[in-house]
């Protein structure tokens, strides 16, 4: 049965019992899998939180899927609808559930489904255990944006803060608030600037001193003593500006001074800002954190296999359930749903291993610096340092590219139709690489749309400027997401756009008139 | 390192307390598709729960998102057939497209709904929600009827065969303890003494014999102690508890004359579903009977009931006659709660309306708990519902309701209901 490599045979004696690759998995089996595979992970050179290994039902895994991968989430209806849409489409057999969900925490929570086989829950340690664990403790975006140590403190605290502003303020109030939090929530982000450590302690200490402090701010800003002076300007034009810069951190700056808000719904906004934070790294390095996790599961159990440690049984149910994870349809099949980030950053990872073991003439021109060098290295320097967007634009191989056939389509509004703008060829390589890059650039995805004014010494009201990306329009949602936004104001908000002309023309407004009809 | 946890065993309905603001938030629509669901179902099928319809859009979460126009620029993988520089024509404005089905898919356009299922109990909580129960409970104990015999402790008198041992004995025994305490406690002092005169060096004959004799009083007025005591016995006692029943019949009347068309039929189906989820609330078993009638009444099964085609003139008269004979015969109104609901298109034969109220009056109203009449009808009322609304006055467990169309329905039972509480309290 064990048939063992001669160039590895040097490592591992001869008589290795494999372990027992029978499908139904006990604690025992689990533990010696978890062991097996810590032991290749560290010679791999992954560098890991301590793991918390859950096993859960199905039922349990779509709670978790509710919470959308929150832990422990605050109560709120959206999720309960998350819940039941799950339900719905996992009963009617729509949707298979994961067969895992991992936590970016300190210790890393993995939550393996109950249901799975031995090979499965194998295949799932070495993925979220090892693969996205090390993900998280190593890349800069979550090093240096999330703190894994402190956000299962700091969601026991939102929830017991929301449940405790239900008790004092009924429940419609904070649902009202989290609803239109939840629709600024992409909108609550620092993009730029590194925000401060969240931490329980120091959440509580300063909770109540932050809403005497904040209420005191605000109030300052707001002080309506009319200045006489003033009253004869034209009425569009206020003495001085604020905010003095535009602000894209939109909840920040209600939190900040919006005029009306108590203090608890202040507090309330922190939170939805600091949970939107915290998962914002995620959003930014998916199909690196999904090809980092693949690439380590296949590496690990492969190297267990040669190790003589897992069965060829084993194998062939892993690479079954590997291979249907790393599919990628082509843009003509009926199951096509854009690019699969878990068969993107496989591969990608995959390729760069390529690269530095075995370079071609085209690699050592496209990849000078690692054509060659360290595979093990040069991974690890690419897993620490970029995102999806940077990852592609250095690190996409002309090889990948003919692999998955890729092209680029150029769609103007102004044409009747669309442009092949470049395909799998020499001349087409830079341009695929870039737009692809561009594809996974968050800045081009979401909405540009920041504060630009806020009336304070006349009608309070608020502006707000969209800047479209590519001539793209903002969405029909604008006058919704305005009235929640008027919610938190309480006084007119409006956004305004830029026209060719160069005049702002006000794209959606709510006031008060406005949101009685 | 690695911890591994099993927490199957943790509670799995983490999400109830979100599922249930879910359903609080959105009670308005779900109310909304409940009483429509309520016309797909057949009249006893209440043991399932629902499937709500919720348009999507009330259910959408608005964020800022990129809308239509401008230059977009996409890679897609698996070319197959294009080269640089290729045009492809872009598919017919959405405009035209919609436009050119806009009659065909009128219903089901561009609207994608939400489906999900609630359980019976939700289901029927929401259906009757504030519809007065408890009034109802009230009045339906009013009359009990059967009894149940149950334990209810001890007593000290009772019949040979309902002796307790174990009770009885254990008070023997506590009597036996109390009344020869001080006796064994001076009998212990006695025998302490005799042995301390024993292991004396010195013989106190004279003593040791007082000693043995006190002794053996003391012992034989110990046992002279009866072992039990009719004091001691305990017996089983029994009570006769009155338990409400938990039967009903429901009888549906209705007629189907000529005048009375399918949808008028439709209507008066809903309302019996509505009825008999009502009762089904409160009863455990529930006998239905359906009477239809023209000129003559009949008890049919349901499909006959709601499909059959009938011609002829009406008397409404006959069926509240068969409903009476039927009671009588098999629903003795000391066992069963009785409700009558009565559906027409207000048509009946001039004479007999003044009939149909005194048989209301002496027979059936003293007998039920609850009479409902619904007249289903576009035209003006006639002599049957001015005869009913003078027995509505003088009777609060009879209530008559006017529906025009189905959407009338739900409300004019939750009137007939609430109606009913108010006379009763």
């Amino acid at each position: 049965m064990v048939t063992v490599n001669k160039k590895d045979s040097s490592k591992v004696t001869p008589q290795v019992t494999p372990l027992n690759d029978c499908p139904d998995w006990t604690f025992e089996l689990l533990e010696q899998y978890q062991t097996e595979i810590a032991r290749v992970a560290k010679h791999y050179r992954l560098d890991t939180y301590t793991n918390q290994i859950e096993v859960i039902t199905a039922e349990q895994m779509m709670d978790a899927y509710a919470g959308v991968g929150m832990p422990i989430g605050y109560n709120h209806w959206t999720f309960g609808k998350k819940f039941i849409q799950t339900e719905q489409t996992y009963k009617r057999g729509q949707m298979g559930l994961a067969y895992e969900i991992v936590i970016n925490s300190s210790p890393c929570i993995s939550y393996l489904m109950e249901e799975n086989t031995m090979p499965m829950q194998a295949l799932v340690i070495a993925h979220a255990c090892y693969g996205h664990n090390s993900f998280f403790k190593g890349n800069y975006l979550f090093k240096s944006w999330t703190d894994a140590s402190s956000i299962i403190d700091y969601l026991l605290f939102a929830k017991n803060y929301i449940a405790e502003c239900e008790n004092k303020h009924g429940i419609d109030e904070v649902e009202a608030t989290l609803d239109a939090c939840h629709a600024l929530m992409n909108h609550g982000v620092d993009r730029y600037k590194r925000p401060q450590k969240i931490s329980l302690d120091e959440e509580l200490k300063r909770q109540e001193e932050r809403e005497k402090y904040l209420q005191s701010q605000v109030n300052m800003l707001w002080r309506t003593v009319p200045n006489t002076n003033k009253d004869n300007n034209d009425d569009n034009e206020h003495k001085y500006k604020f905010p003095s810069e535009p602000q894209e951190n939109i909840l920040y700056f209600i939190e900040k001074n919006a005029p009306l808000l108590k203090p608890w719904q202040r507090e309330i906004v922190r939170i939805v800002r600091k949970i939107s934070q915290y998962f914002y790294p995620q959003k930014q390095t998916q199909v690196m954190n999904e090809g980092w996790a693949c690439f380590w599961h296949y590496t690990i159990l492969n190297h267990l296999y040669d190790e003589g440690l897992v069965t060829d049984k084993f194998m062939l149910e892993f690479l079954h359930s590997h291979t249907n994870v790393v599919a990628q349809q082509e843009y003509n099949s009926k199951y096509y749903s854009g690019i699969n980030p878990y068969a993107l950053g496989f591969n990608m990872f995959i390729d760069i291993r390529r690269i530095c073991e075995h370079p071609t003439e085209e690699d050592k021109e496209f990849f000078p610096e690692i054509a060659g060098s360290n595979w093990l290295d040069t991974l690890h320097f690419a897993m620490e340092n970029f995102k999806d967007e940077s990852f592609i634009s250095q690190y996409l191989s002309p090889k990948l590219i003919r692999d998955f056939k890729l092209f680029h389509i150029h769609d103007d509004e102004k044409n009747n139709y669309v442009e092949i703008g470049a395909i799998h060829n020499e001349q087409g390589y830079k341009k695929i690489r870039h737009k692809l890059s561009d594809q996974y650039n968050l800045s081009n995805l979401e909405v540009n749309i920041q504060i630009i004014d806020a009336n304070i010494d006349g009608d309070r009201s608020l502006t707000l400027r969209y800047i479209p990306h590519n001539g793209i329009e903002l969405g029909d949602s604008k006058d919704e997401v305005l009235k929640h936004l008027h919610y938190l104001w309480q006084f007119d908000v409006k956004i305004v756009q830029e026209k060719q002309e160069g005049e702002d023309k006000v794209i959606a407004q709510c006031s008060d008139k406005t949101k009685a009809k | 390192m690695s911890n591994f946890i099993d927490r199957r065993l943790n509670s799995k309905n983490k999400s109830t307390i979100n599922r249930q603001r879910f359903l609080r938030r959105y009670k308005n629509q779900i109310k909304k598709s409940v009483s429509d669901a309520i016309s797909k179902r057949g009249v006893t099928d209440i043991n399932s729960g629902e499937n709500i319809v919720i348009p999507s859009k009330d259910l959408s979460e608005p964020v800022f998102h990129q809308g239509s126009g401008g230059i977009r620029d996409k890679v897609h993988p698996g070319n197959d057939q294009f080269i640089t520089g290729d045009h492809i024509a872009k598919p017919p404005a959405q405009q035209s497209q919609k436009s050119g089905q806009g009659d065909a898919s009128n219903s089901g356009e561009g609207e994608d709904e939400f489906t999900f299922s609630i359980s019976k109990e939700e289901y029927l909580n929401l259906l009757f929600e504030d519809l007065e129960l408890p009034n109802l409970e009230k009045n339906q104990l009013d009359k009990l009827i059967e009894y149940k015999t149950v334990r209810s402790g001890f007593c000290a008198e009772g019949v040979a065969s309902n002796i307790d041992i174990v009770k009885s004995l254990q008070r023997s025994i506590a009597r036996r303890i109390a009344m020869t305490s001080s006796k064994r406690k001076q009998l212990k002092e006695y025998q302490q003494a005799l042995a301390n005169l024993q292991q004396d060096k010195h013989d106190h004959i004279s003593e040791e014999r007082e000693l043995k004799k006190l002794i053996k009083t003391l012992e034989e007025k110990i046992a002279k102690i009866p072992f039990i005591d009719t004091f001691d016995l305990r017996f089983r006692n029994f009570a006769k508890q009155a338990i409400p029943t938990s039967k009903a019949v429901m009888f549906c009347l209705m007629d189907v004359s000529g005048s009375m068309d399918q949808a008028t039929k439709e209507i008066a189906k809903r309302f019996y579903i509505l009825l008999y989820l009502f009762l089904s609330r409160t009863y455990k078993n529930i006998d239905v009977i359906y009477i239809r009638h023209h000129t003559q009444a009949k008890e049919v099964d349901e499909h006959e009931f709601f499909y059959s085609q009938e011609t002829g003139g009406t008397i409404a008269s006959s069926a509240l006659e068969l409903m009476n004979d039927i009671i009588i015969e098999r629903y003795n109104d000391n066992q069963w709660n009785i409700y009558g609901a009565q559906a027409s298109d207000g048509d009946n034969w001039a004479d007999d309306s003044p009939h149909c109220k005194s048989l209301l009056i002496n027979e059936i109203l003293p007998k039920t708990r609850y009479f409902s009449y619904i007249e289903i009808t576009q035209r003006a009322h006639q002599t049957l519902w001015q005869e009913y609304q003078q027995v509505m006055e003088n009777n609060s467990n009879f209530a008559i309701e006017h529906i025009k169309e189905i959407a009338d329905i739900y409300p004019v039972f939750r009137e007939l209901f609430k109606k009913n509480t108010k006379n009763a309290a």
